[in-house]
């Protein structure tokens, strides 16, 4: 998937996590601030990874503030915003 | 067993992190009026994976889908059929045809997903429209287990004004349980809005009772206690349709034709509703509640 726009979704209320993403040209660039980043940081950005990946997005940058999200969460918030941003309507 | 309805917003995260914590036998995760416009595409995203990953065991799952007169509801068929909630509420439902409609095109994403059990419908009606049709909705399909009445909408519909003590909906409640039973099937009232006034709440909630409804749905978790304990049998109820089966028993064995309890005539009817108070109880795993 290419991401044509900058789109972003999710909340900054507690227990969700608010995702915004834009074009890049060079990668996957990732930036993530959360609550509880000391604890489970790696987790977030392998769900995050995951995702990208099932939409075969290669060229990315994407921002993440996390307010304690469940996995779950995190998966739909960022599918959310890729869908948003190639224009998929679903 | 279902008593209490607590519908959830479906694009909150937080919410429906622990929405079967609440006590609630069902819960309505809700992609219609809860949900904006532009969140639409997030909350239907958002619930299906609650439903794909968080562990809801506790309380029975609902759906309530946007109208078919939305551009929305086809795209939340999609991704929450294959996730098998129990039932699927849409709203604004007028006429048989429109339950026929949805039916058809849930049993389309069922095959196509090699589902072989048919999800449940509890058809939202809340029209003036769909009153007056509510008999042929509640017989429209197999799948319609229950049906809900929803009294916001329907008091704009009728013009008139939606008071705490529900004189406008009279009419359109009894409609709708005599509707309900007559096909054979439960009934809900709608939610009492006002979140502070607990008293209301019992007094809206006992009245629904004894016109019949099967239980209430509720927009607030501070309901669901008040609601489960109006629609639960009292231990009263319970003692009195034990005593009820045992009269009838030793009736059978005595081969008497009729007999009288307390000095009250025990006919078909009372039977029927003392069987129907010990399986509720039978179904609360005895659980009741002092009046």
């Amino acid at each position: 998937m290419e991401i044509k726009n900058k789109a972003a979704a999710g909340t900054l209320e507690s227990s969700d996590i608010y995702v915004v993403v834009e074009p890049n040209e060079n990668g996957i660039d990732l930036h993530l601030e959360s609550i509880v980043y000391n604890q489970f940081n790696e987790e977030i950005e392998k769900a995050v990874r995951d995702v990208l990946n099932d939409f075969n997005v290669e060229n990315i940058k994407i921002q993440l503030k996390d307010r304690g999200a469940v996995e779950c969460a995190i998966r739909a918030r960022v599918e959310t915003a890729l869908k948003r941003a190639g224009g998929v309507n679903s | 067993m279902r008593r209490s309805m607590l519908f959830m917003p479906g694009n909150s995260a937080g919410m429906l992190l622990n929405a079967d914590a609440l006590g609630a036998d069902s819960i309505i995760l809700d992609l219609e009026d809860a949900v904006s416009p532009a969140e639409k595409d997030s909350a239907r995203i958002l619930v299906r994976n609650a439903l794909k990953h968080l562990n809801y065991s506790n309380c029975e799952i609902i759906v309530r889908i946007n109208s078919i007169d939305s551009e929305f509801w086809k795209s939340d068929l999609q991704e929450i059929i294959p996730l098998r909630p129990h039932m699927i509420m849409p709203p604004k439902i007028n006429s048989a045809g429109d339950v026929q409609i949805i039916a058809e095109y849930m049993k389309e994403i069922e095959e196509k997903h090699n589902i072989d059990k048919p999800t449940y419908i509890i058809p939202l009606i809340e029209t003036a429209l769909g009153v007056e049709n509510a008999f042929e909705i509640a017989k429209s399909s197999d799948r319609v287990k229950a049906i809900f009445l929803g009294a916001e909408d329907l008091t704009a519909d009728l013009r008139c004004k939606r008071t705490k003590n529900g004189d406008e909906i009279f009419y359109s409640r009894g409609r709708m349980v005599t509707a309900a039973r007559a096909a054979g099937i439960d009934v809900y009232d709608t939610p009492f809005t006002d979140v502070e006034d607990e008293e209301g709440l019992r007094e809206d909630a006992l009245f629904a009772k004894s016109l019949g409804f099967t239980g209430k749905a509720c927009i607030s978790p501070r309901h669901v206690m008040t609601i489960n304990e109006v629609f639960s049998p009292t231990i009263e109820e319970v003692e009195y349709a034990r005593e009820v089966m045992d009269i009838i028993r030793v009736a059978e064995e005595q081969g008497k034709g009729a007999i009288s309890l307390h000095g009250k005539m025990i006919d078909a009817p009372i039977v029927a509703r003392a069987r129907q108070t010990l399986e509720m109880a039978e179904a609360l795993g005895g659980g009741v509640y002092n009046e």
